[in-house]
């Protein structure tokens, strides 16, 4: 039974047509991107996994990750058969059965052996640069948000330091280089002929000239590139710190910097971490700053062999993943014989990238638990 | 319960016998160019219990949080005229250093902000911030203070659990318990229960009560029942200056401004 005066209408509304079209629209675009990510990641997987999972124990191709990284030879034996051999077991082999045994003689830089000299090298550089991008990071975080007068100037610093975290890397690269690695003091007791000026301490001189490119110019590099946001998320962490605790240390007699100490930073530390963190999975991925600053193409010792001390471990050139995996795609051929080391190292580097940014997660999910006043 | 209380003096008048704690003298007082105070002059007795009662916006709270200097945390806020006088010592000299002056002036929030650490950590924090290590005198020191505050019974077995985890009355006992264990002279008192429910304020109420033999206090009131209930003297503010100030039950029995009376009765504020 129809009722003409029925209020409520059946059927569509006569813009119903237009909203199905626009949450179409906006879900296929979605959908799109989440498609092409996956395909980039499935292939990513689909051969990187076979050159690091094994079918037997323990599963993983240990001798990939903890090897160095050689040049693959490969050739023919008499009896045709097909050998690729990474160069220390190639020149073994031909010590075995002569240099007359190798027939259609190929190689392939980079290609054998494992990936563990850019992975030490970029565990290192991001260690070290994470370490003193915090330090400076957090030690400005607490002052702009706890001690400086707040006003005009220090928003307009405020606002320079957030547009630093759009400068791009190549510039941080050149910039890294240009003061790092040429002019930065060390103390020496001969200062080199390019140093821009000494100065005479009496027992040694403090002398512009630079690091060279080294672990320590690199990370200090990478710092600079993450001090940006490393300050943003701490002085938010700071401020998320309730006015309260503030109040009641120092209504006890707490002079500042205990209160800071004591009230404010234990509180805040979780979320200048967190954060810390995924800042850290970016730094670990650049190559441009590190490029003129650290990292060397191939090299055959660890960052620590061949060195006297720590001292010299900072003052060593290091491999490094992204930088690497550019080598590896940009600077040989490709060929079935380099596929392994390409798609081994880039698979290995999104796992690691993966656990960076699993970690903070799990670190921001606990905090936030924990964490409630 | 005001009854109990010998409330006799002269009222404000500064003749009193003995040395005032705390002494306002004519203070004006500015957040920038906005005039909070004006010319405000009271005398607070040792070991009296004064009010500060008004609407809100009438600089009670900002003379009070003058009183420990907090509002040296606040940009732009300034005494201008006059001066305060606690225990003898201006308070505003160059030479006065405020984390000094709040180890004699402890404050107690609107908000009651125990640290999220635990109970025991919570009390031991000033002690600890003045050097103090030793874990005797740390137990002594906590078990007196939590004593004092009337929460040592319900927390004595849990010294150790986190402080947010107790109701929000056994926290503001805390942040009292807390402020005591310093060992001020004068404790300030910021709206104390106007985060809590009755039962709660009838606890804190009790607490002040006691409290009064060994400090001076001085407490901002909205309840202006919890003003005749705790205070033997109390303030009258309104609009910046100080209407009003007798004893408490003068005030609210017998005022002599009629604006006192208006509010004391409900017609505004």
């Amino acid at each position: 039974m129809e009722n003409p005066e029925q209020l409520i209408r059946k059927g569509v509304h006569h813009d119903g047509l237009k909203e199905g079209l626009v949450k179409a629209f906006l879900g296929s675009l979605t959908w799109g991107i989440v498609i092409v990510a996956l395909l980039l990641f499935g292939r990513i997987c689909w051969d990187g996994v076979p050159v690091l999972v094994k079918p037997d124990f323990p599963f993983i191709d240990v001798a990939f990750l903890t090897e160095k990284t050689e040049t693959l030879h490969v050739f023919d034996d008499a009896n045709a058969e097909r050998h690729s051999l990474p160069a220390s077991e190639y020149y073994q082999w031909v010590d075995e059965h002569g240099a007359d045994a190798v027939f259609n003689a190929q190689t392939y830089s980079y290609s054998g052996g494992g990936i563990a000299g850019p992975i030490v090298g970029t565990a290192l550089l991001t260690l070290l640069s994470i370490i003193l991008a915090l330090f400076f990071g957090v030690a400005a975080a607490i002052y702009l948000s706890e001690y400086a007068k707040q006003g005009r100037f220090i928003n307009l610093v405020r606002l320079a330091i957030l547009n630093l975290a759009g400068v791009p890397s190549i510039v941080f690269g050149l910039f890294g280089f240009a003061v790092f690695v040429l002019v930065a003091p060390v103390f020496t007791d001969v200062p080199s002929d390019r140093s821009l000026f000494a100065i005479p301490l009496g027992f040694t001189w403090l002398s512009f000239q630079g690091w060279n490119s080294s672990l320590i110019a690199g990370s200090a590099t990478l710092a600079c590139m993450m001090l940006p946001v490393i300050i943003t998320a701490s002085e938010e962490s700071l401020r998320a710190v309730p006015q309260g605790f503030r109040e009641a240390s120092l209504a006890l007699g707490a002079t500042r910097w205990h209160t800071i100490r004591k009230c404010v930073l234990p509180f805040a530390m979780p979320g200048i971490l967190t954060s810390s963190v995924l800042s850290l999975a970016r730094a670990a991925g650049e190559t441009a700053p590190i490029m003129f600053t650290a990292a060397v193409a191939a090299k055959d010792d660890f960052p620590w062999e061949g060195v006297s001390g720590p001292l010299g471990v900072l003052q060593s050139q290091v491999q490094a993943l992204p930088y690497h995996i550019y080598t590896l795609a940009a600077r040989i051929p490709t060929s079935e014989y380099t596929q392994r080391a390409q798609y081994g190292s880039v698979f290995v580097f999104l796992l690691m990238i993966f656990m960076f940014s699993t970690l903070s997660i799990v670190l921001r999910n606990r905090v936030r638990s924990k964490l409630k006043w | 319960m005001t009854q109990e209380h010998p409330a006799t003096p002269a009222a404000a008048s500064p003749t009193s016998s003995a040395v005032p704690a705390i002494q306002v003298k004519g203070v004006d007082f500015s957040y920038g160019d906005k005039q909070v105070l004006k010319d405000v002059t009271l005398d607070i007795p040792t070991n009296e219990v004064v009010a500060f009662i008004g609407p809100s916006g009438c600089g009670k709270t900002t003379l009070l949080r003058c009183f420990n200097r907090m509002n040296d945390l606040v940009p732009g806020a300034a005494v201008t005229k006059g001066s305060i006088i606690i225990e003898g010592a201006n308070i505003a000299d160059k030479a006065i250093d405020p984390v000094e002056l709040r180890r004699h002036v402890g404050m107690v929030f609107q908000k009651y902000n125990p640290f999220p650490r635990s109970i025991y950590d919570n009390v031991a924090y000033g002690p600890r911030t003045l050097g103090e290590r030793k874990k005797s005198v740390l137990d002594e020191v906590v078990e007196k203070s939590l004593r004092r505050a009337a929460l040592w019974d319900e927390v004595k077995d849990r010294l150790d659990d986190i402080a947010t985890g107790l109701s929000g009355g056994q926290q503001q006992r805390l942040c009292i318990a807390r402020t005591m264990a310093v060992d001020p002279e004068i404790i300030l008192m910021d709206e104390p229960c106007s985060a809590l429910d009755p039962i709660a304020t009838a606890h804190v109420e009790d607490l002040i009560l006691s409290l009064r033999e060994h400090y001076t206090i001085v407490i901002v009131t909205h309840n202006m029942q919890q003003a005749t209930r705790v205070s033997d003297r109390t303030a009258f503010f309104y609009l910046g200056e100080m209407v009003e100030y007798d004893t408490t039950r003068k005030v609210f029995e017998n005022p002599s401004h009629k604006r006192t009376m208006d509010y004391i009765s409900g017609r505004f504020g």
